[in-house]
């Protein structure tokens, strides 16, 4: 049987485990304020950045 | 002051460079050069991004805080399930599937029926989303004509509808030029990557300007913010909405895909499947983008006009404005009408593509007109159809606009179209995992979730902006409390689309599964299903040319290719198709099933796969094939790839035997060789002795006058000869006892030191004789070894006495040492004899092969005394070798491991 | 006229052995012991027969048969191959190769020298 490619796999796991942290109830964990800004509005830019870029580094990782 | 004319020549201007992007994306794609890249298609996708991002997000940040960012959460995570989208890619491009309602009704067995749903659902679903779009511009026309005191139009013409107007035209150039078999267009997506550049980069300098040019920065804008009661509850979450927030997650994760236009872009306008890869991140990162400054926006504009009562939807045009930037705005403007225009292109392409090939065709295949004008050819009709469904979509939209668009914000219109394309889900990713999936069920699904989203979500939109009575929102259905459209069955507390999600999908999915469970297929879909699901399996067309059956010609089917694709379009695809079959030209094809398959999934691009089917049912007699007989062809099929698969496993497995049996084979033919050598080498050397014993034993018992001396001599000879093959057979016998294990071993401590010396005594004649002199480097005691005592004698006696066999009489050296480290014993014979070539180095220690080869008189020996000797250093875990230069002496070093130490 | 035998070995012995047999017999008799030092005592010795080891050091019998056979002047020399290695590939391939007779060592005296003796001619 053919199986799925591994890069599939990865990128798929990593929407899903973006779910949990961008929905409630880790959603409610951030408070207050990091050099003025709300840590909510850091934590939801973060997390998104870093999932963007977990799947830049799988998606465009030469070979192996 | 912003002129209106100003505006209208910009505008003109800025649509003009998107068709000339257009036109250059077209061109290169007719001379087969694609200027679609991986890059080019991930901005494409930001077609997503229209005036609900541009406008709408400000304004929902403005009520609702960070809750905006849904909508462009679930699109990144929806993507990232790249196997689904490769999986619609690769089946749209097997099947020719050119829009959404195509897949759907392909995967249920070409259905008509199925087909005209999807796409009414569509039209009505998408027209909602068309009005935002005519809103906004609106909207943002008013913002900037405000500024200026003339009327830019006559009171009788109405400004959003000239924006349609234009819009329909527009879209009418770009993408109904030609009609293409794929239906592609690559002009098209190069536009609206462009017109998405040109989006972010607007927005963009907006959020820095009002940021970091009208507050002191982030931090400032937010710490203001917080200040003011009312505006610190936008930068909280509010967890009671928990609901609502995964609600909408999964209302875009679905919308990005179902949408016409994303299904449009994402699946029907791929060129390559692996420029997915790049989208996966790449239009992620453009949503993070575009959004990290629609809630400063919403702030700043809050704090700025607080209370002016401005429309938070057009902040990004009026926040510019009150602090005189008018080319900042100017540029909002563009780009603002840059994601209207990207959005109600695509989306009206992809409509119109549905309405002609889903709605209109089937009708006109049943006319009698059609079927008097057999002659003519139709892609022209076709090409008419969609522009005539384009202007009408807009109609709609203008409508919509007029009917609902006062009484909700941007953002709350498109959740509307979400709402309604999310039904297309329980259909499409049932009928792309779950062959159990039926024509019954998803028709079922589809009505059931329609129903519910027009009773709770569209028909209360109408009834909100006063155009119908609100009595079943308020009351209920006939006054029945359970039936209040957005608190149905006594389900409240939700907002209204969570609400209207829940109830829909829920009776969409549950008909779906119900119906489909409990319906059976027929032939054609239970063929569609299954290649639908097993997609990656089905490379071939093996069985897809088995499930067709009948009599064809083959000048009917390229008459009905030329009436829908045009003469041209026809000749090139039937020309590429004969190449395939390795035919000249496709006259000489036969009508067969192939070909049949072949003109039908040509008629599928051009005019839905419904239709396809239709039209080549009408010039070919099919034969019915019963639903058991199709089965029955799958399940073979399915079996004969198994089989296949199971066949190449086992072809593999023999052919890895097939070579171990032949490495092995070779192996023993080389022992047996290796063998025959051997025994043939021993008759030789046994054979040698033999004769001279044999000749001068019978020379003496044949002369009885022999001289004495002759007799002696002769009598030394054979003496000498038979030691010497006695001395030969012990070895021979030896060395095969060593070689098969079977040789005796008493294994006890051994002082090497001591051992060597006792050697060196027992060969001490040896050397005087031959005037040889010995030193020798030996501790006075030990080390010692495990080893067998006379073993080891053996090999020490045979170095020792190989060393004096070669050095010369007289000046003739051999210097013994024995020394150790922490491992082993290491015992060093070394002599100044002639030495050995590296050639000879290695030679030595093969059987019967000695040394001296190049001398005249020939060596005593056997040949045997160092292969044995080797054989009992390995034996005891050591080594033998010899180092060596010719004219240099040579060195015979032998190692024995010491015993580990006892813990 | 007495005939001229060139014994060829690498085994002292067996020259020694071969000298005394041939020698009461009544030919005149040389030796050389590997291929080189045979091709020079042909030359210098110019022999009727020779008996010719196979297995020597520097040149093999094969060799300097094929090297005698390959002169068209000593197309007269009569050569016997001597082996140890009795195996059938060997006599066919000494005997192809122009050998005129094929002894496998150990040998019987008398049969050698009755053999020697008709191939010469002698009584």
């Amino acid at each position: 049987m053919k199986r799925a490619s591994p890069v599939r796999q990865r990128l798929a796991a990593l929407g899903l485990l973006g779910v949990p942290l961008l929905t409630y109830p880790l959603l409610s964990l951030p408070g207050g304020n990091l050099a003025g800004i709300p840590a909510t509005y850091f934590y939801l830019f973060g997390v998104w950045a870093g999932l963007i870029a977990l799947a830049a580094w799988v998606a465009e990782r030469r070979g192996k | 002051m912003i002129s209106g004319w100003l505006v209208a020549a910009l505008s003109t201007f800025y649509l003009a460079v998107l068709f000339a992007v257009a036109r250059f994306g077209d061109a290169r794609a007719d001379a087969g050069k694609s200027i679609i890249s991986a890059n080019v298609y991930a901005l494409s996708l930001a077609v997503y991004c229209t005036s609900w991002t541009f406008f709408g997000s400000v304004g929902r940040a403005t009520s609702g805080g960070l809750s905006f960012l849904t909508i462009y959460i679930g699109p990144t995570l929806m993507l990232m399930c790249v196997g689904v989208i490769l999986k619609m890619i690769r089946i749209s491009k097997v099947y020719r599937i050119t829009s959404i309602a195509d897949f759907i009704a392909s995967r249920y067995g070409k259905s008509q029926l199925l087909a005209g749903l999807v796409t009414v659902i569509a039209v009505i679903g998408v027209v909602p989303y068309i009005a935002l779009q005519l809103k906004a511009v609106a909207a943002s026309l008013n913002v900037l004509f405000q500024q200026s005191d003339h009327a830019l139009l006559p009171w009788w013409l109405d400004s959003t509808l000239l924006i349609a107007a234009v819009l329909a035209l527009f879209t009418i150039l770009f993408g109904t030029r030609h009609l293409d078999a794929t239906e592609r267009h690559e002009g098209m997506v190069a536009a609206v990557a462009f017109e998405s550049v040109v989006k972010l980069v607007a927005f963009i300098a907006v959020g820095l300007f009002v940021t970091y040019g009208m507050f002191g920065g982030l931090s400032d804008i937010f710490q203001r913010a917080t200040e003011s009661p009312e505006l610190a509850r936008l930068l909280q979450l509010d967890s009671s909405r928990a609901g609502t927030w995964t609600a909408m997650i999964l209302l875009s994760g679905l919308a990005i895909i179902f949408l016409p236009r994303q299904f449009q872009i994402i699946v029907v306008e791929n060129v390559d499947e692996s420029h997915l890869k790049r989208a996966v991140w790449l239009f992620p990162l453009y949503l993070l983008l575009i959004n990290v400054f629609v809630l400063p926006l919403a702030l700043g504009g809050l704090l700025h006009f607080n209370g002016q009562g401005f429309n938070p939807d057009t902040f990004v045009l009026t926040l510019p404005l009150a602090r005189g930037a008018e080319s900042l705005a100017l540029l909002a403007f563009i780009g603002g009408l840059s994601a209207a225009t990207g959005m109600v292109i695509v989306e009206t392409i992809a409509l119109s593509t549905m309405v002609c090939n889903d709605l209109v065709m089937p009708f006109l295949l049943r006319s009698t007109w059609l079927k008097t004008e057999k002659q003519q050819d139709l892609s022209g009709l076709l090409i008419g159809i969609r522009r005539v469904a384009i202007v009408l979509i807009l109609l709609l939209g203008y409508i919509y606009f007029r009917a609902a668009g006062e009484a909700y914000a941007l953002v709350g219109i498109g959740l509307i179209s979400f709402a309604a394309v999310a039904q297309f889900a329980p259909a499409m990713f049932g009928g792309m995992y779950w062959k159990q999936g039926t024509r019954a069920g998803a028709v079922s699904g589809l009505l059931a979730g329609f129903g519910i989203w027009l009773y709770t979500l569209l028909l209360p939109s109408f009834a909100k902006s006063g155009w119908i009575g609100s009595g079943f929102v308020e009351q209920g259905l006939f006054g029945i409390g359970l039936l209040k459209a957005q608190a149905l069955f006594g389900l409240s507390g939700l907002d209204e689309i969570s609400h209207c999600l829940w109830w829909s999908l829920f009776a969409n999915i549950g008909c779906y599964v119900a119906v489909s469970l409990n319906s059976k297929p027929d032939a054609v879909e239970a063929s569609q299903a299954e290649r639908f699901v097993d997609i990656f399996r089905h490379a071939g067309r093996d069985a897809d040319a088995r499930l067709w059956r009948g009599n064809a010609s083959v000048e009917a089917l390229v008459g009905l290719l030329e009436r829908f694709l045009g003469p041209l379009r026809a000749r090139q695809q039937l020309a590429i198709y004969a190449q395939g079959r390795g035919a000249v030209d496709w006259h000489s094809l036969p009508a067969d099933a192939d070909f049949v398959h072949f003109a039908e999934s040509e008629l599928a691009g051009a005019i839905g796969s419904a239709s396809a089917r239709v039209m080549v049912a009408s010039v070919a007699q099919e034969e019915d094939l019963g639903l058991d007989e199709v089965l029955d062809i799958l399940d073979e099929a399915t079996q004969v790839r198994a089989y296949s698969k199971e066949l190449e496993v086992k072809q593999q497995a023999l052919e890895v035997a097939t070579a171990e049996l032949r490495g092995a084979n070779e192996r023993l033919r080389e022992l047996d060789s290796m063998k025959d050598d051997f025994i043939s080498t021993v008759t030789h050397e046994l054979r040698t002795p033999l004769t001279s014993i044999r000749a001068l034993s019978e020379m003496l018992h044949e002369d009885p006058e022999m001289d004495l001396s002759d007799r002696k001599r002769f009598l030394g000879i054979i003496v000498n000869e038979a030691e010497r093959l006695t001395r030969l057979i012990n070895q021979i016998l030896d060395m095969a006892k060593l070689e098969s294990g079977r040789a005796e071993w008493t294994t006890s401590e051994v002082d090497v030191g001591n051992l060597v010396r006792e050697a060196i005594d027992s060969l001490g004649q040896l050397f005087r004789e031959k005037g040889v002199a010995l030193e020798s480097e030996i501790p006075a005691t030990g080390p010692i070894v495990l080893a067998d005592r006379d073993r080891l004698t053996q090999v020490m006696i045979n170095l020792l006495s190989n060393a004096v066999k070669f050095v010369p009489g007289g000046s003739g050296r051999v210097h013994v040492r024995v020394g150790s480290d922490q491992k082993s014993v290491r015992v060093v014979v070394s002599d100044n004899g002639p030495g050995l070539t590296a050639e000879e180095c290695n030679v030595i220690f093969e059987k019967f092969r000695q040394g001296g080869n190049t001398m005249t008189d020939k060596p005593q020996g056997t040949g045997l005394g160092l292969p044995i000797s080797r054989q009992i250093v390995e034996f005891f875990g050591g080594n033998l070798w010899v180092e060596s230069q010719p004219g240099a002496g040579a060195a015979f070093i032998f190692t024995v491991p010491l015993p580990a130490p006892e813990a | 006229m007495t005939k001229k035998i060139l014994i060829v070995d690498d085994e002292p012995n067996i020259v020694i052995s071969l000298e005394f047999l041939m020698k009461k017999e009544g030919f005149e008799i040389a030796v050389a012991s590997d291929g080189e030092e045979a091709l020079a005592k042909v030359a210098s010795f110019n022999p009727d027969l020779i008996l010719l080891d196979v297995m020597m050091p520097k040149k093999s019998g094969f060799e300097v048969c094929e090297a005698l056979r390959a002169d068209p002047a000593r197309a007269g020399l009569l050569i016997v191959m001597l082996t140890a290695k009795g195996r059938d590939t060997e006599v066919a391939k000494g005997l192809a190769i122009g050998a005129d007779a094929y002894v496998t060592k150990p040998f019987s005296t008398k049969d050698l020298a009755v053999k020697v003796k008709s191939m010469l001619g002698v009584n």
